[in-house]
C-alpha cells in the first residue's frame, strides 16, 4: 500500500544498492528494487546506469514486475541501443504466450522502443498480431503499426502493414475498427506518400458508421474525426452520413459531441444551401452546444472556442440562447472572458436586456473581463441604431465611475461611436474633456486627441488641450504622437488664425526633434501640404471617413471555413490553423476545404479582420484607387501618399529611400526623395524587387516605372500578303504609358508603292477603337517593311462579338480596302484601377454567387514563387489585394477591372514546387472568364 | 495524439510522468512546472502554448493533470480524458491527493499503460479495469478462460458489464438528483434559470438484464415528436415536461433514442449516470429571495432580506443556507433573524444565514445593519446572495414513468425486481443580485 516510500531514497550510493537487490535471489526484493528504480525515474533522476541490472529482471512470470520492466525499458532503450537488443528474445517470446494480455503487453511495448534494431524484430511478430484470433491483441497491435510507422514510415510502407491496416476496417470487433481508423489517420496525416493516403469509399463510410453505434467512446471520436475528412459524392450522401451521425449530439462525452458537430457543421456545406434539411439539422445542434457548457469549466472553454467559430458560420445556431452566455459570478475567468467573444450579435430585441447586463459586468473585479464589457457596450452601439443613445447614457454612467480603466477604455470605444454617428452625441464632449487628465494609456490618449481633433470647431479650449499634450510630445508613444500631429494639423485648418504658432510647433516637434520615420515623414508632407495648397490639405486631411464596421472580432472568411474543419480540435481553441502551431504540418495537405463558399454570415458583413482604424483622415479606399500617373498633379499624389499612413510598412520603405539624401535639409529630403521617385525608371529599378511588392500605396508608386512593360504577345500576320494584293499585315497589342496600343507591321509584298493608308475598326465588345490616324511612311516602295503604332481608346461603340474579343478592321490604301480580324487579348483591357479595396473585395466575393465562381488548373511552368508571380501579374494590372498562406499553399486574392467596369476577383492557390496552380475566378460576367484564364496563363507562361 | 501525461503536486514536483510520443522530451515536464504552475500571473486558459507544444491541464484539490502534446489534437477529447483519469483513479484509491498518488504510482503506470496508448484513450470503464488490475497487484495465476473473457469485455460492445453476475435479490435504485440554477433581478426578474439534472441508477441485477426507461418528456409522450406545436402542449399539460436536451451513458442505445425515443440499454452493474438532462421551461422555483440593501452614509449599510418557499406545503425543504455578500471593509455586523442561525463570517465576507427546514408557502426574513470603515478604495461591486438548498421533489417536473427490466436467459421477470425511486432537488448556483 505504501509505495510512497519509494519516492524518498535519497542515500548516496543508492546506485550500487540498488543494483545489488536487482540481483537478489527473492522476488519480492527485486519487485522493490525496481520499484525504486521506477520512482527514481519519475522524479527524474539518472538510473540509466542499471540498464542491463533491470533487463535480467524481464524474464519472470509475474506481470506486474514484467509491466515495470517494460515502462523502465521504453524510457532508457534509446540511451542504450546495443543493450536493449538484449530484450528481443523476450519480447518475441511473450508474443507467442498463451494469455493474449501478455502477447498485447509485448508488442505494445515493443512498438514503445525506438531503437532501429529492435524495430527489425518487431515485423514478424506484429504481422501475427494483426491476425491474432483474440479482438484485444489485433487492436494493440493496430496502434502499434503507427507506432512503427513514426519511427520507420518506408518500413511500414514496404512490408505492407498498411493493407493489413485497412483489412482490419472491417473487423467484426468495432474496438479493433476504432483503433485501426485512428492508426490509418495518423499515418495518412503525416505521410507524403500517396499509398500511405487513407482511401475513403462509401463502402468504408458504412463500416465505420455502423461500428459507430458499437464502440467506446474513444473510439467513436476516433471515427468521427475521420468521417469529417471524408468527402461526399453528392449531396444525398452527405445528408444520410448527417442523419446517421445526430444521433451522437446526445452521448454524455463532450469530444463525441464536438466531433460530431464537426461532422455535421461540413456535412451541411455538402448538402447545399438553404434546405429544410439543414434547417432542421441547425436545430438539433443548438441543444447540445448549450449543454456542453454545463460540463467542466476546461471542457467548457473548448466549447466556447467552438461555439464561437460555429456562430460566426451559422449565426441562426444560437440566435434563442442568449441567455446562457450570460457570466456567472463564480465562473473561472477564462469562461469569462470566452464568453465574451461568443456571445451572439445582439439586435433590437434583445438589446435592453443585453445592455443591462453588460452593464453590471462592468463593475466586476477583473480589469480585462471589464474591458472587454466596456468595448461589448460600444460594439452594441455600432451595431443596433436604435440602441446607440442607451449605450451612450450607459457609457457615461460608467465614465462616471471614475474607475480609471473603465474611462480610458469608455473613451476609446465612444470614439468609435463617434465615427459611425457623427454629429449626434457630441453634446458629452465636455464630459470627456474632464477626464483628460486622467488617462494614461496610449489608446485613450490618442482616442481623446482625436476627439478633440476632430470637434476642434466645438470645443472652445481645443488648442489648449492640444497644447497641453504638447508639452510632453517626446515622452509620448508613436500612437499618440501621430494622432497629435493630425489633430493639430486638423486644428490649424478649422481655426488658422488662433494656432498658427501650435502648428508650427508641432510640425517642427514631429520633422526635426523627432527619429521616427513615420512621424518625420508624416510631418514633412503635412508641412508641405500646408505650404503649397491649404485648399488641398483641407480636402485631404479634413475628408471624409470611410464607415467602420461593427464586426471587429470576426474571422476572415477563409480561415474560418478552414476553421469549420478543424472543430474540437486544438486548431479551433487557438483560433490558429494548425501550421501555425504544429510541426511538420506544411509538408502535408490535408483536404481542409469547405465545398462552397457560402454567403453565409449576415449580409453586409465585412468579415474583415483589421479593427477599424478611425484616427486617420484619409478614407481607405483612396489609397488604392488613385494611381497616380506621370501628369498626376503634385497635390494628389500627397494625397495619396499620406493614406499610406495607414499601413506603416510601406511607410517605413518609403523613408528608406531617400534616407542617404537626409542631409540635403528637411523640404529637400521629400521633394527630392518623391521627384526621384517619380522622376522615371533609373531610382526604381535600383529598388530592390522585393520591396516593388509591398503592396498598399508605395507597390502601386513604384510599379509606375515599369507599367510599359505589360506582356506583349509577339506579333501575329492578321492579314497574309496574297489576300491584300501583296500587303501583309501582323501585329499585336501593347500597353505602355497606360495607353492601349496596336502595334503594326506593314509589309509591301507587291511590285508597286503602296500610300494613303487608313484605318477603321468594327463595333466590337469593348469599344475599341483608334485614337488617331494611322500615321504610315508613305510610300511604302516595294519590299519595304513598316513598323506602326496605332494609339487606341475604349470609348468606341459597343457591340458584342462572337467570339468575344474579336475585333474586325478595315485597311485602306490606295490600292484597295482589306478586311481582317484579330483577337483582343483580354488583358489589354485591363485598367490600372483594377485594384479592390480589402474590404470590398470581401465583400464582393461574398456577394457574387458560387455559381458564378469557375475553377481551372493553371501552368506554372516556372514554378515561380508568389511574390513573382503577383509582381508579374501586377504589371499586367492584375492587382494582388492580400495573401495568405494555409497549410503550406499560398493563397493569393486578386481583382483586375475591365475597361468596361466588369470587375473580376480571382483566388490564386500556389503550391510550392508544383508546376500547376488553381486560379478561381468569380464576376458576374461570366463570359469573360475563359479570356482572363488565357491572360493569367499567357502572362505567367511568358514573362 | 497525447504525447505524454504528468501528474504534479502543488510545488510543481512531479509524481507521475509517463510519457508516449517521440517528439516530447523530458524538458516538457519543466515547461509547464515553469510556465504555469509557478508563473505569477493566474493562468488565463486551460490550454497552454509553449513554443510550440500544447499543455492541457485541469487541477483536483492541489493535483494537476497535464497532458502534453505537439499535434493538433482533439481538445474535447483530451479534457474529457483527463477527467476520466480523474474518475478512474478515485474509484480505485479515492481521493486524489499527492500521498495517494504517491502510495499507488505502480497502479497508475498500469493504469496508463492500459488506458492510452500510443496517446490514444482505451478502454477507460473502471469495471472492466478492475477485472485484471488490481491495487494489490495483477491476479496472479489467471485461467485461460478468465484470460479470453477479459480481453472480450476490454474491446466488446459491451465493454461496461462483464457476464456471469448474479444476485440473490434483484433491486434497482433510481435517484432523480436536480441542481435548480437561477439568475434573478434585484426587482424579480428571472434572468436565467435552467435545470441541470441527472438519473443516477444503482443496479443490483443478475446476468445481461436488457431494460427499458420510460420518463414524462414531452417529446417520448407524443410519439409524433413534434415538441413545439403549441396545441400539444395545452394536450398534454403539465404531466410532461420539456426538455431542451440530453446526454445518455454510453450503455444507451443513442440510434435508437433518435428514431424510437425509447431509452434502452444494458445497465453497468453498480451505481453510474445513466442520462443527464438540461430544462429551461416551467421551471418551479423553490424559493425567492427578496433584497433590500440601502447604504446609509459612508459608513452604514442596512440588508433585509426575505425568502419564500414555493412548493406545497406538505413538504419540507432542508439543509437551507442563505449568503449574503458584505463589502470588504466592513467592521461589524449586527444580525436579526426569527428563525435559523445566522453569523457574520468575516473571512468570507458574507453573513451566513441558515436554517434547518422550512415547510411550503412559508416566508422567513433577516435584516442586519453593516458598519463600514470608511475607505476611498473603488466601488463595492456587490455579488449576488446565493442561496443553498435541498427538496424532495424534482423542480423540473420530471417524473419516471417505468423501468422495466428484460433477462430472457434467466429466471426472474420485470416483477421480481425491487425498484426504488426518490427524488431529490438542489440549489446549483441560485443566485439573486442586490
Amino acid at each position: 500500500m505504501t509505495d510512497s516510500k519509494y519516492f524518498t531514497t535519497t542515500k548516496k550510493g543508492e546506485i550500487f544498492e540498488l543494483k545489488g537487490e536487482l540481483n537478489s535471489d527473492k522476488k519480492e526484493k527485486k519487485k522493490e528494487a525496481v520499484k525504486k528504480v521506477i520512482a527514481s525515474m519519475t522524479v527524474g533522476k539518472d538510473v540509466s546506469a542499471l540498464f542491463p541490472d533491470v533487463v535480467n529482471c524481464m524474464q519472470t512470470d509475474n506481470l506486474e514486475l514484467k509491466k515495470l520492466v517494460y515502462l523502465y525499458l521504453m524510457n532508457y532503450a534509446k540511451s542504450q541501443p546495443d543493450m536493449a537488443i538484449m530484450a528481443v528474445n523476450t519480447f518475441v517470446k511473450d508474443c507467442e504466450d498463451t494469455n493474449p494480455l501478455i502477447r498485447a503487453l509485448a508488442v505494445r511495448t515493443m512498438g514503445c522502443i525506438r531503437v532501429d534494431k529492435i524495430t527489425e524484430y518487431l515485423c514478424e511478430p506484429l504481422r501475427k498480431c494483426l491476425k491474432d484470433e483474440d479482438p484485444y491483441v489485433r487492436k494493440t497491435a493496430a496502434v502499434c503499426v503507427a507506432k512503427l510507422h513514426d519511427i520507420n514510415a518506408q518500413l511500414v510502407e514496404d512490408q505492407g502493414f498498411l493493407d493489413q491496416l485497412r483489412e482490419l476496417l472491417s473487423d467484426s470487433n468495432p474496438m479493433v475498427v476504432a483503433n485501426a481508423v485512428a492508426a490509418l489517420s495518423e499515418i495518412s496525416d503525416t505521410s507524403p506518400s500517396p499509398a500511405a493516403q487513407m482511401e475513403m469509399n462509401q463502402q468504408t463510410i458504412n463500416k465505420l458508421l455502423a461500428a459507430l453505434n458499437e464502440c467506446t467512446e474513444w473510439g467513436q471520436i476516433f471515427i468521427l474525426d475521420a468521417l469529417s475528412n471524408y468527402v461526399p459524392k453528392d449531396d444525398r450522401e452527405a445528408q444520410s452520413i448527417c442523419e446517421r451521425v445526430t444521433p451522437r449530439l446526445a452521448h454524455s462525452n463532450a469530444g463525441v459531441v464536438l466531433s460530431a458537430v464537426k461532422v455535421l457543421m461540413k456535412g451541411m456545406e455538402y448538402v447545399g444551401m438553404e434546405t429544410e434539411f439543414v434547417t432542421t439539422l441547425q436545430k438539433k445542434l443548438a441543444p447540445p452546444l448549450v449543454t456542453l457548457l454545463s460540463s467542466e469549466p476546461e471542457v467548457q472553454y473548448v466549447a466556447l472556442r467552438n461555439i464561437n467559430l460555429i456562430v460566426q458560420k451559422r449565426p441562426d445556431i444560437l440566435k434563442h440562447e442568449m441567455k446562457v452566455f450570460f457570466v456567472k459570478y463564480n465562473d473561472p475567468i477564462y469562461v469569462k472572458l470566452e464568453n465574451w467573444t461568443s456571445y451572439p450579435s445582439a439586435t433590437q430585441e434583445n438589446i435592453a436586456q443585453v445592455l443591462a447586463e453588460l452593464k453590471e459586468y462592468a463593475t466586476e473585479v477583473d480589469v480585462d473581463f471589464v474591458r472587454k464589457s466596456v468595448r461589448a457596450i460600444g460594439r452594441c452601439a455600432i451595431k443596433v441604431e436604435q440602441a446607440a443613445e442607451r449605450c451612450v447614457s450607459t457609457l457615461l454612467d460608467l465614465i462616471q465611475t471614475k474607475v480609471n480603466y473603465v474611462v480610458q477604455e469608455a473613451i476609446v470605444v465612444i470614439k468609435d461611436i463617434f465615427r459611425k454617428y457623427p454629429n449626434k452625441y457630441e453634446s458629452i464632449i465636455s464630459t470627456l474633456c474632464e477626464n483628460l487628465e486622467s488617462l494614461d494609456e496610449p489608446d485613450a490618449r490618442a482616442s481623446m486627441i482625436w476627439i478633440v481633433g476632430e470637434y476642434a470647431e466645438r470645443i472652445d479650449n481645443a488648442d489648449e488641450l492640444l497644447e497641453s499634450f504638447l508639452e510632453g510630445f517626446h515622452d509620448e508613444s508613436t500612437q499618440v504622437q501621430l494622432q497629435l500631429l493630425t489633430a493639430i494639423v486638423k486644428l490649424f485648418l478649422k481655426k488658422p488664425t488662433e494656432t498658427q504658432e501650435l502648428v508650427q510647433q508641432v510640425l517642427s516637434l514631429a520633422t526635426q526633434d523627432s527619429d521616427n520615420p513615420d512621424l518625420r515623414d508624416r510631418g514633412y508632407i503635412y508641412w508641405r501640404l500646408l505650404s503649397t495648397d491649404p485648399a488641398a490639405a483641407k480636402e485631404v486631411v479634413l475628408a471624409e471617413k470611410p464607415l467602420i464596421s461593427s464586426e471587429t472580432d470576426r474571422l476572415e472568411p477563409t480561415l474560418l471555413d478552414e476553421l469549420i474543419c478543424y472543430i474540437a480540435s486544438l486548431a479551433s481553441v487557438y483560433h490558429k490553423p494548425p501550421s501555425a502551431f504544429v510541426e511538420g504540418q506544411a509538408l502535408v495537405v490535408r483536404r481542409t476545404q469547405l465545398p462552397v463558399r457560402s454567403a453565409s454570415g449576415e449580409p453586409g458583413a465585412t468579415g474583415a479582420t483589421e479593427s477599424p482604424v478611425p484616427q486617420q483622415a484619409q478614407p481607405v479606399q483612396q489609397q488604392q484607387s488613385v494611381i497616380p500617373s506621370h501628369d498626376t498633379a503634385m497635390g494628389d499624389l500627397l494625397g495619396d501618399l499620406l493614406s499610406m499612413d495607414l499601413n506603416p510598412q510601406p511607410q517605413q520603405q518609403m523613408s528608406m529611400t531617400p534616407a542617404p539624401q537626409q542631409d540635403m535639409g528637411g523640404m529637400d529630403l521629400l521633394g527630392g526623395g518623391l521627384d526621384s521617385l517619380l522622376g522615371g525608371p533609373s531610382p526604381v529599378a535600383g529598388m530592390p524587387a522585393s520591396q516593388a511588392s509591398m503592396g498598399g500605396g508605395l507597390g502601386d508608386i513604384l510599379g509606375l516605372g515599369i507599367s510599359s512593360t505589360t506582356y506583349v504577345p509577339p506579333k501575329q500576320v492578321w492579314l497574309p500578303a496574297p489576300k491584300a494584293k501583296g500587303l501583309e499585315v501582323s501585329g499585336t497589342f501593347s500597353i505602355r504609358q497606360n495607353v492601349r496600343y496596336m502595334d503594326l507591321t506593314l509589309k509591301n509584298n507587291a511590285m508597286a508603292p503602296m500610300g494613303d493608308f487608313a484605318i477603321q475598326f468594327n463595333k466590337n465588345s469593348f469599344g475599341l477603337s483608334p485614337a488617331s490616324a494611322l500615321q504610315v511612311p508613305s510610300p511604302l516602295s516595294p519590299g519595304q517593311t513598316a513598323d506602326v503604332t496605332l494609339p487606341l481608346g475604349t470609348n468606341g461603340p459597343v457591340q458584342k462579338m462572337d467570339p468575344l474579343m474579336n475585333l474586325q478592321v478595315a485597311m485602306k490604301n490606295n490600292i484597295d480596302v482589306f478586311y481582317f480580324s484579330c483577337l483582343i487579348p483580354i488583358h489589354l483591357l485591363f485598367t490600372e484601377d483594377g485594384q479592390m479595396d480589402r474590404k470590398v473585395f470581401l465583400a464582393t466575393w461574398k456577394d457574387i454567387p458560387d455559381s458564378n465562381e469557375v475553377q481551372k488548373e493553371i501552368a506554372n511552368p516556372n514554378q515561380l514563387d508568389p511574390k513573382g508571380i503577383s509582381d508579374k501579374l501586377q504589371q499586367s494590372f492584375i492587382f494582388t489585394i492580400a495573401q495568405r498562406n494555409v497549410d503550406g499553399r499560398d493563397m493569393l486574392y486578386q481583382s483586375l477591372k475591365l475597361t468596361n467596369g466588369i470587375w473580376v476577383l480571382a483566388e490564386l492557390k500556389i503550391q510550392p514546387r508544383s508546376p500547376t496552380m488553381t486560379l478561381s475566378l468569380k464576376t458576374r460576367a461570366l463570359d469573360v472568364i475563359p479570356q482572363v484564364q488565357q491572360a493569367y496563363e499567357l502572362i505567367i507562361a511568358n514573362m | 495524439m497525447i504525447g505524454g501525461l504528468f501528474i504534479y503536486n502543488h510545488k510543481g514536483e512531479v509524481l507521475i510522468s509517463r510519457v508516449y510520443r517521440d517528439d516530447i522530451g523530458r524538458n516538457a515536464v519543466d515547461a509547464f512546472r515553469v510556465n504555469v504552475i509557478h508563473a505569477r500571473q493566474q493562468v488565463r486558459s486551460p490550454v497552454t502554448n509553449i513554443a510550440r507544444t500544447s499543455f492541457f491541464h485541469i487541477k483536483r484539490s492541489n493535483i494537476w493533470l497535464a497532458c502534453v502534446t505537439k499535434q493538433n489534437v482533439n481538445a474535447g477529447l483530451v479534457f474529457e480524458f483527463l477527467n476520466k483519469m480523474v474518475e478512474v483513479m478515485q474509484s480505485y484509491f479515492g481521493k486524489i491527493s499527492e500521498d495517494n498518488i504517491k502510495n499507488n504510482f505502480v497502479l497508475i503506470y498500469e493504469l496508463l499503460d492500459e488506458i492510452l496508448d500510443f496517446g490514444y484513450p482505451q478502454n477507460a470503464d473502471t469495471s472492466i479495469l478492475k477485472t485484471f488490475i488490481t491495487q494489490t497487484g495483477i491476479k496472479a495465476q489467471v485461467t485461460k478462460e478468465e484470460q479470453s473473457q477479459i480481453t472480450s469485455q476490454v474491446t466488446g460492445q459491451i465493454s461496461w458489464r462483464r457476464e456471469g453476475i448474479k444476485y440473490r435479490r434483484n433491486e434497482l435504485f433510481l435517484d432523480v438528483l436536480e441542481n435548480v440554477n437561477l439568475l434573478m433581478s434585484p426587482q424579480g426578474q428571472v434572468l436565467s434559470a435552467h435545470v441541470a439534472g441527472r438519473i443516477v441508477m444503482k443496479s443490483y441485477l443478475s446476468g445481461m438484464p436488457e431494460c427499458k426507461f420510460g420518463i414524462n418528456d414531452k417529446l417520448v409522450l407524443d410519439k409524433s415528436g413534434r415538441s413545439d406545436d403549441p396545441s400539444k402542449v395545452s394536450a398534454t399539460g403539465k404531466s410532461s415536461i420539456a426538455i431542451d436536451d440530453c446526454t445518455f451513458h454510453q450503455c444507451v442505445r443513442l440510434s435508437k433514442f433518435e428514431t424510437e425515443h425509447s431509452i434502452s440499454f444494458i445497465p453497468p452493474d453498480g451505481e453510474y449516470e445513466l442520462m443527464r438532462y438540461r430544462t429551461t421551461k416551467d421551471i418551479s422555483l423553490p424559493f425567492r429571495v427578496i433584497p433590500l440593501v440601502r447604504e446609509v452614509g459612508r459608513t452604514k449599510m442596512e440588508v433585509k432580506v426575505v425568502i419564500k418557499s414555493n412548493f406545497k406545503p406538505s413538504l419540507l425543504a432542508q439543509k437551507i443556507e442563505v449568503r449574503i455578500p458584505t463589502p470588504l471593509n466592513t467592521s461589524g455586523v449586527q444580525v436579526i433573524c426569527m428563525k435559523g442561525k445566522a453569523k457574520y463570517k468575516a473571512s468570507e465576507n458574507a453573513i451566513v444565514w441558515k436554517l434547518k427546514r422550512m415547510g411550503g408557502m412559508k416566508e422567513s426574513q433577516i435584516s442586519a445593519e453593516i458598519e463600514l470603515l470608511p475607505s476611498d478604495k473603488k466601488k463595492w461591486s456587490r455579488p449576488p446572495i446565493s442561496m443553498n438548498f435541498e427538496v424532495p421533489f424534482a423542480p423540473s417536473g420530471l417524473k419516471v414513468r417505468y423501468l422495466k427490466v428484460f433477462e430472457p436467459k434467466l429466471n426472474y421477470s420485470d416483477h421480481d425486481v425491487i425498484k426504488w425511486v426518490r427524488y431529490i432537488g438542489r440549489s446549483g448556483l441560485y443566485e439573486t443580485r442586490c
